[in-house]
């Protein structure tokens, strides 16, 4: 059977979630297999939220935010930078491969950017193949 | 003991710990005389000269109160907590390695081949040319030799069998363990079961009184001996990493208090079930930078990300063992 990764998508609400509802209004065809998850600003999301992402059987987690300067909170897209990076640090450690958990900037004007990065990604995903994290957490012995 | 009530019954046990926890509950001193007037010690490996049948040959919930302390690493551990757990009326998870899974959980990052390859192959101190590797069983003429099968993955006493209470620290303060063991004694009400007692449920910042401002800016992370601490300032806005902002409160500081950066031995604070992705958090938000190469830059300096944030965590945690 084809794999079809599961990709979960955190956009902000002001400028990434604008930029995929554009890309849905324009009619522009991507691939299907982001969730998309609406927070109100790429810094509220917390590391513990990519990481259940993971845990409940996400094969790639996607975040998007305003471009740098453009935060509608002036400074939170930067702490989601921040976290990214050290994020990417502990994923690696922990074995996961660091393309699985991708950054991008997406403005509320970007619906074809957003539209080519979920095909790009869900690309590089399915090319890597399932995250076997579930499997790796269900054995105890 | 004419009239008064029965003894308590109490029971401490290790299972994968380095016995610190065993030597918190000794240094009670001459409160001792209070602990053994109130209870019986009827099981201590590190103290008394008991055996495991004796504890098998018990009546269910023959133990009132059962301190257990240590991970689970092998099977001789899990052997142990399942029996502790079906003898005892109270089981306690004692200490950092029975709560969260505490140093010896830090083998998570490898599984039972990678240890022993490294432990019976290829520590420089090792000479085994024959290769001899530890099996559960072997026949030699005289009978059939077992010992404990080591398990991929360490895990932390709850995951293994139902927990009552959790006391958590590395090891716990003596002091609230007098506390818990005082409250039980005299028949108090308890808390409600699941509970972490012996401790305080907001974060160590909430307890420190080192001088902390609004303003955390860091720009570069320091080892603790790289600065000359002020013993006055918070040690975050000094630019050395604390577990402090992440950490349940309850021992009284004491590391901060010695000059030293908080560990995290007592787990997260109540309502937190990953303790190093709040820790990812909170860092990410004191660094003052913008540009993701300086950003990085500064991360350089966070060396060992999971095993830092994680020291005392890792079974517990989210991604509680390295995928392999």
């Amino acid at each position: 059977m084809e794999f079809k990764p599961r990709i979960v998508a955190f956009l902000c609400n002001w400028c990434s979630y604008t930029g995929a509802d554009l890309a849905g209004t324009s009619r522009m065809q991507y691939k299907a297999n982001v969730r998309a998850i609406r927070v109100m600003c790429s810094g509220r999301i917390e590391p513990t939220f990519v990481l259940r992402s993971f845990i409940k059987g996400a094969d790639g987690v996607l975040i998007c935010g305003c471009h740098p300067g453009d935060c509608h909170y002036q400074e939170g897209n930067y702490r989601c930078l921040r976290r990214f990076l050290l994020l990417q640090k502990y994923i690696k450690q922990m074995g996961i491969g660091t393309e699985r958990l991708k950054l991008e900037w997406i403005s509320a004007s970007e619906g074809k950017q957003f539209a080519e990065l979920v095909n790009s990604f869900s690309e590089t995903i399915t090319k890597m193949g399932p995250c076997k994290i579930k499997d790796t957490m269900a054995v105890l012995t | 003991m004419e009239g008064s009530k029965p003894k308590l019954k109490l029971a401490v046990y290790w299972a994968a710990a380095c016995g610190g926890c065993c030597v918190s509950v000794l240094d009670v001193h001459e409160k001792l005389f209070d602990v053994v007037a109130a209870a019986d010690l009827v099981f201590w490996p590190i103290a008394l000269d008991t055996k495991y049948k004796d504890v098998e040959e018990m009546p269910d919930q023959h133990i009132d109160l059962t301190l257990f302390n240590g991970a689970i690493r092998n099977s001789e551990n899990e052997h142990m907590a399942k029996l502790l757990r079906k003898k005892s009326k109270i089981l306690v998870a004692y200490g950092s390695c029975s709560h969260l899974g505490g140093i010896p959980g830090l083998a998570n990052f490898s599984n039972r081949e990678d240890l022993f390859n490294r432990v019976y192959s290829e520590c420089e101190s090792v000479d085994n040319p024959g290769k001899v590797r530890p099996l559960p069983e072997y026949k030699v003429k005289e009978g059939t030799l077992k010992i404990p099968e080591f398990f991929n993955d360490v895990r932390s006493l709850a995951q293994v069998v139902d927990v009552d209470y959790s006391i958590p620290g590395c090891p716990p303060q003596t002091e609230r363990l007098l506390e818990v063991f005082n409250a039980i004694v005299s028949g108090a009400e308890l808390p409600p079961k699941g509970s972490v007692i012996g401790a305080g449920t907001k974060t160590q910042c909430d307890d420190c009184t080192r001088k902390k401002s609004e303003n955390k800016k860091i720009k570069k992370f320091y080892r603790p001996w790289e600065i000359k601490d002020d013993g006055v300032t918070c040690f975050m806005e000094q630019g050395v990493l604390c577990m402090g902002p992440a950490t349940r409160s309850g021992c009284g500081y004491r590391c901060i208090k010695g000059n030293a950066p908080c560990r995290g031995c007592y787990g997260p604070p109540d309502g937190v079930t990953d303790p190093g992705a709040k820790m990812m958090s909170a860092i990410a938000s004191i660094i003052d930078e913008k540009d993701p190469e300086e950003i990085s830059r500064v991360l350089e300096d966070v060396v060992d990300p999971a095993g830092l944030f994680y020291r005392f965590s890792l079974p517990v945690s989210l991604i509680r063992r390295k995928l392999v």
